[in-house]
């Protein structure tokens, strides 16, 4: 096979991270499938940080179980990650830095410091250097690289003629040193490749082009890791479109904000992170009870409390199905890739205004930073779904238009669904409130009009899980292993179903996306379907198996992963193996 | 702001809810003030919205027949900040009590303040938590004896006008509700006043904590030689604490942020997924 896994360790602020994306882009643009996978400490400045990106000539699924090169720009990069590097791989590092113990890898010294302040003379582009070194040994090829950087350098606000001419040839001297100075001696080399129609982005990124492409027309949101990408993104996209973004003050505001400019009839979307998220729930049981659609975006990052900010952890799911008191409809989607991150915040708008209710997307940190080559196709404009209007009938008062006041706003239909109105001329006015209330929305305690209420608020649940697309079982149909999973780590189950398929074990994946409502008989189909359902959740308390539990009986056999970091497809593979 | 052609009463506004207020209840004199104000302003019912949060007061939009947003506690002024940012178009009043927008709430009030949205602000205050049975407020006085401050309020109490002035929201104003004609032209102002406006409306509750006869005595109309651009000479009146003045203590024309985004909007286009995409190619 045509690939690779590159890890490059180092200080976060000295470049680890921009270099290696670079070499994603570089590789991602000369026809190479690319997957990056990168933790980073809280701080800016300082703190161990790493970018492992794998490379490769057919479609990539998961961030690789080991690397093949490992690349250390200090001795703490070495010691953090040495351990990681597959047997028989390569070890790249600066013999100024550190002294390599001995052990079951190829090491090549490359005195990254020195070429870059002696050759160069100009320390900075040390990280060019590295990735120069990187090219000439394993790929992908230089002109590839030259390409990225050229343009990359050319946008930023830094650009000048030196510094790009420094780049440049700090890119030169490392392809010399390497080729006049090492003896290659590994089998790591990426072969040649075809061209490709891809697009290169990270998960937040493709929220922000999904959210543009949902006709998203207002959007308010508070600064927090690793969600502000979104909010940035849209400060500088919505008003090219027409829409209207605004920084709030906290997330309650940002969600009230939102259900306001909402009740506007405008479409609307917040993003945080576990911490305002935890603020907004008040605000999520009134969009319920008041039926105002929302989206609300959950970049989920390890908890409790502030957590680990920078770190990879599933463990909201059991909140967000949960958040606000009192019985609470609401819809939730968890995207598996970048790919989704734009199609399924599309179904997210239209979920939420078909069905006025608020709808919670729960990405998280790995999805938000992972860099993925994608298919252009499946950035293609896809349909938009409004909310289901009142007619008006532009009541007269005096010979003027205005509003006929108190429509049958929560009229009960069989789906649930009752027509809105949005203020306007001649709209139908009434009262959105969080208070229980009869069919125009006056305030209303009635025993039997709370049930009604309660009863067509959740049949629209109902509605949606027939109507909405049911996930597709992956890998054999015989299968005597089943593994159901959530969010970002589809790929990587998948990938763990073709290596136990190819060694002989029957096995078969479900990834509900859509969370709530649950498709409650493709599930239990595919529960009856195999002997043993594996679970695997980078979360303590495995919360989708409590879920399948409660609902479906279940007993899962839970796989649990909370460090922080994603499983690797090696993980559950040897979880499959165990069980069999 | 939407103006109809003919000529509106304050009963084409009245809606068919009953208002749920004790009887003397002040909101009663702010809500026709309000009635008054939107008719003589001839605002279309269909294209104004009344927001509120929760407390007694807040339940004034299910009493008036334009479109109403009675959110949660507190709220009122980020869910009418984002409605007039998305839809500029409208005509957007903030209802409340001392509660909802100097306790739970007044955290909002200083970024409203910040913005200048161009949005309407009535807060009823009655000097007291009445939903809930008279427990202590931020306005209420030092030394307040209720069912949560037994041995009396041992915080010093709230000034709205002053945080107003001092926040340099662009209109600030206090009225009665006893005095609901001059209520009534205050709220015409405030909604006519393009940016924040802020409007104290004094508004006794005489269940829990009967002011009535103490605010009688000590609103006074601001001085007629008042000069309302001069924001040092408004704090010495919202300083006062023998008197309550009532009137425009402070206004002044500045840039809203509704205005800035719909100017930045006016060079939009039309969204193109493909086009969008280029940059990630």
């Amino acid at each position: 096979m045509n690939e690779i896994t590159i890890r490059i360790g180092g200080e976060s602020g000295e470049g680890t991270i921009s270099g290696g994306d670079l070499i994603a882009l570089g590789a991602a643009r000369w026809g190479y499938h690319v997957y990056t996978f990168r933790t980073f400490p809280a701080e800016i400045l300082g703190g161990p940080c790493m970018f492992q990106v794998r490379l490769g000539d057919q479609p990539i699924k998961s961030m690789g179980d080991y690397p093949d090169v490992l690349v250390c720009l200090n001795k703490e990069a070495y010691d953090r990650n040495i351990s990681d590097l597959r047997h028989g791989g390569v070890l790249v590092y600066d013999p100024a830095d550190f002294t390599p113990d001995a052990g079951d890898f190829i090491a090549y010294a490359i005195p990254f410091n020195e070429l870059a302040r002696k050759e160069v003379q100009l320390f900075q582009t040390k990280n060019m250097i590295v990735i120069g070194a990187i090219s000439a040994l394993f790929g992908p090829p230089l002109e590839a690289l030259v390409q990225v950087v050229e343009s990359k350098l050319s946008r930023s606000r830094k650009a000048n003629p030196v510094l790009m001419e420094k780049n440049m040839l700090a890119l030169e001297i490392a392809m010399k040193y390497v080729t006049q100075q090492l003896y290659k001696r590994d089998p790591f080399k990426l072969g040649p490749v075809e061209k490709a129609d891809r697009v290169v982005l990270n998960g937040n990124q493709a929220v922000v082009a999904g959210a543009l492409a949902a006709k998203c027309g207002f959007f308010a949101g508070y600064p927090i890791t690793p969600a502000s990408d979104i909010m940035e993104g849209l400060a500088k996209e919505l008003p090219q479109v027409g829409g209207t973004f605004m920084q709030a003050e906290d997330e309650i505001a940002a969600l009230a904000s939102v259900l306001g400019a909402s009740f506007g009839g405008v479409r609307s979307m917040t993003a945080t992170s576990g911490p305002g998220f935890s603020l907004m729930t008040e605000l999520i049981g009134y969009a319920s009870m008041a039926e105002l659609p929302a989206v609300i975006v959950d970049a989920q990052r390890a908890g409790p409390s502030t957590g680990m900010p920078t770190k990879m952890e599933q463990s909201d799911l059991s909140f967000a199905l949960n958040a606000s008191h009192g019985d609470t409809p609401r819809m939730i989607i968890a995207p598996a890739n970048v790919a989704d991150c734009y199609s399924l915040i599309i179904t997210a708008f239209n979920m939420a205004e078909r069905y006025q209710m608020p709808v919670i997307f729960l990405t998280d940190q790995s999805l938000t930073a992972r860099v993925e080559s994608v298919d252009r196709s499946a950035f293609k404009p896809m349909e938009i779904e409004e909310r289901v209007k009142i007619e008006s009938n532009g009541a007269s008062v005096n010979g003027a238009t205005q509003a006929a006041h108190s429509y049958s706003r929560y009229a009960y239909t069989e789906s649930g669904i009752s027509p809105i109105s949005a203020p306007g001329p001649g709209a139908m006015a009434y009262v959105a409130t969080g208070l229980e209330h009869d069919e125009y929305g006056h305030p209303d305690y009635e025993p039997e009009d709370h049930m009604a209420m309660m009863e067509k608020r959740f049949r629209k649940l109902d509605t949606a899980a027939e109507e909405l697309p049911k996930p597709q079982r992956y890998g054999d149909a015989d299968a005597t292993i089943g593994i159901i999973g959530w969010g970002s780590t589809e790929g990587t189950i998948q990938e763990a179903v073709d290596r136990a398929r190819a060694n002989g074990y029957k096995v078969a994946s479900l990834h509900p996306k859509i969370l709530s409502p649950l498709p409650n008989r493709t599930i239990r189909d595919f529960i009856r379907s195999v002997k043993k359902v594996i679970v695997p959740e980078c979360n303590y308390t495995g919360q989708l198996a409590n879920l399948l539990g409660a609902k479906y009986g279940l007993q899962a056999i839970r796989v649990n992963k909370f460090g922080g970091i994603p499983f690797t497809a090696g993980e559950i593979l040897r979880a499959i193996e165990e069980v069999s | 702001m939407l103006q109809t052609p003919v000529n509106l009463t304050p009963k084409d506004y009245k809606s068919e809810v009953k208002p749920t207020w004790c009887p003397g209840c002040g909101d009663f004199g702010v809500l026709n003030a309000a009635y008054r104000g939107l008719a003589n302003l001839k605002l279309s019912t269909d294209q104004t919205v009344v927001v509120s949060g929760i407390g007694c007061s807040s339940r004034f939009p299910h009493f008036i027949k334009t479109f109403g947003f009675h959110s949660v506690h507190g709220r009122a002024l980020p869910v009418a900040q984002g409605l007039k940012m998305a839809r500029p178009d409208l005509t957007v009043v903030a209802v409340g009590g001392d509660g909802d927008f100097f306790s739970i709430g007044a955290g909002h009030l200083v970024h409203a303040a910040l913005r200048n949205i161009d949005i309407t602000v009535v807060v009823m205050d009655n000097e007291t938590y009445g939903l809930t049975k008279g427990q202590t407020s931020p306005t209420s006085p030092h030394g307040h004896v209720t069912k949560s401050t037994p041995y009396g309020q041992m915080a010093s109490s709230f000034n709205p006008i002053a945080t107003a002035l001092t926040l340099n929201v662009s209109f600030v104003a206090r009225g009665y509700s006893a005095k609901p004609k001059e209520l009534a032209v205050l709220i015409e102002q405030g909604i006519t006043h393009r940016g924040f406006s802020f409007i104290h409306a004094l508004s006794p509750c005489p269940t829990f904590y009967n002011t009535f006869d103490a605010w009688d005595a000590s609103v006074t109309p601001i001085p007629s030689d008042h000069d309302a651009s001069d924001s040092l000479k408004a704090l010495a009146l919202a300083m006062n604490t023998e008197k309550q003045y009532m009137g425009i203590f402070y206004q002044v024309d500045r840039p809203t942020m509704d205005q800035a985004a719909q100017e930045l909007s006016q060079r939009s286009h039309e969204f193109d997924i493909d086009k969008y995409m280029s940059r990630y190619a």
